[in-house]
C-alpha cells in the first residue's frame, strides 16, 4: 500500500495540479486568473515529464568520473524548450488581456459577453 | 529516502498553492502565490536531478512570468476578481471525471524512479555514452539542446520572435501614440 503510494504519488499530485489549473480556466471569469490557471496546468505537465525522467540514486546528466547512473536528459531538453515557449504564450495572452481591457473596459468574461450581445 | 521525503513535502506545497490560487479572489495575491508555486516547482526540479530545467524555471517561469502578470495588473488597474454568480456544478463534474480517468491511467505507469522503466532503457544510454565524444560537452542536456536538436532550439527562437511581434502589434504602438497626443 505504502509502496504504491510512493511510486505513484508524483503522478497523482501532477493530476491534481492539472485539474486545479483546468478548473480555474473553465470556471473563473477573470482573464488574468484564467492565465494563472493555464500556467499551473503547464507546470504540471513539466513536472510529469521530469518525474518520468527521474531515476532512483541517479544524478544530474553531467558526465563525470565516478557516476554511472544519470537521469534521462531528453525530458529535460523538451521541458527547457517548453518553459520558454510557455512564457512567450503567456506574454501574448497577457497582451491580449491588456488590449481587451482597453476595448471593453473590463477583464471579466461575462461583462465582455454582455457588451457583445448589444447590437 | 531523504529525496523522497523532500519530494513528497514539496509536491504537497505545490498542491496547497494551487488550491489557494483557486480560492483567492484578490488578483495581486493570486500572482504572488503563482510566484511561490513556480519557485517550489524549481526546487522540485533540483530534487529530481534536472538542474538545467530548475535554472530556467527559476529565471523564466518565476521571474519573467510574475513580472509580466504584475505589469498586466498595473495596466488593467483592477485588483479584485468578481465572484462567480453561478454554482460551479458542471465545471466541477467535468474536472472530477477527467481527473479520475487520469488517475486510473496512472496504474499502468512505471513506478517513480524505476531504473527499468522504458524511458530509462531506450535512446538515453546512446546519448550518455556518446555525447562527450561527439560534441565535447560534458553536460548531456546542453549537448542535446545545442547540437543534436539544434533545429528545435532554432524553432524555439522563432516562436519567441513571433510572440514578441504579436505583443508589439497588440499593445506596442499604443503608448507611444498616447504620449504623442499629450505632447501636441
Amino acid at each position: 500500500m505504502i509502496d504504491v503510494f510512493i511510486s505513484h504519488y508524483n503522478y497523482w499530485i501532477v493530476i491534481l495540479l492539472m485539474m486545479a489549473g483546468f478548473y480555474t480556466v473553465i470556471n473563473h471569469g477573470n482573464l488574468i486568473k484564467k492565465i494563472a490557471g493555464l500556467n499551473i496546468f503547464q507546470t504540471s505537465v513539466f513536472l510529469l515529464y521530469i518525474s518520468i525522467g527521474y531515476v532512483d540514486n541517479g544524478t544530474t546528466p553531467i558526465v563525470a568520473e565516478g557516476f554511472t547512473r544519470y537521469a534521462n536528459p531528453l525530458p529535460h531538453v523538451l521541458i527547457l524548450t517548453a518553459i520558454v515557449v510557455g512564457v512567450s504564450t503567456t506574454a501574448l495572452g497577457l497582451a491580449l488581456v491588456v488590449r481587451i481591457k482597453e476595448a471593453y473596459g473590463t477583464i471579466e468574461e461575462d461583462e465582455i459577453q454582455e457588451q457583445d450581445m448589444i447590437p | 529516502m531523504i529525496d523522497t521525503m523532500i519530494d513528497i513535502a514539496l509536491m504537497a506545497f505545490l498542491a496547497i498553492c494551487a488550491i489557494a490560487i483557486i480560492k483567492t479572489h484578490n488578483l495581486f495575491v493570486i500572482i504572488m502565490l503563482f510566484g511561490i508555486f513556480s519557485l517550489h516547482s524549481a526546487a522540485l526540479f533540483v530534487v529530481m536531478d534536472a538542474a538545467d530545467v530548475a535554472f530556467t524555471e527559476a529565471a523564466v517561469g518565476t521571474g519573467i512570468s510574475t513580472v509580466l502578470m504584475l505589469t498586466t495588473l498595473a495596466l488593467t488597474k483592477k485588483h479584485r476578481e468578481k465572484k462567480p454568480v453561478h454554482r460551479a456544478r458542471l465545471p466541477l463534474l467535468v474536472v472530477l471525471i477527467t481527473g479520475s480517468a487520469l488517475v486510473y491511467g496512472t496504474y499502468d505507469m512505471p513506478s517513480f524512479g524505476d531504473p527499468c522503466s522504458p524511458a530509462q532503457q531506450h535512446i538515453k544510454p546512446r546519448y550518455i555514452e556518446n555525447s562527450v565524444a561527439e560534441t565535447g560537452a560534458p553536460n548531456v542536456v546542453t549537448a542535446v539542446l545545442a547540437s543534436y536538436r539544434g533545429y528545435d532550439t532554432l524553432g524555439e527562437v522563432t516562436v519567441i520572435f513571433t510572440a514578441g511581434i504579436g505583443v508589439m502589434l497588440l499593445i506596442g504602438g499604443r503608448f507611444n501614440g498616447r504620449n504623442n497626443k499629450e505632447n501636441r
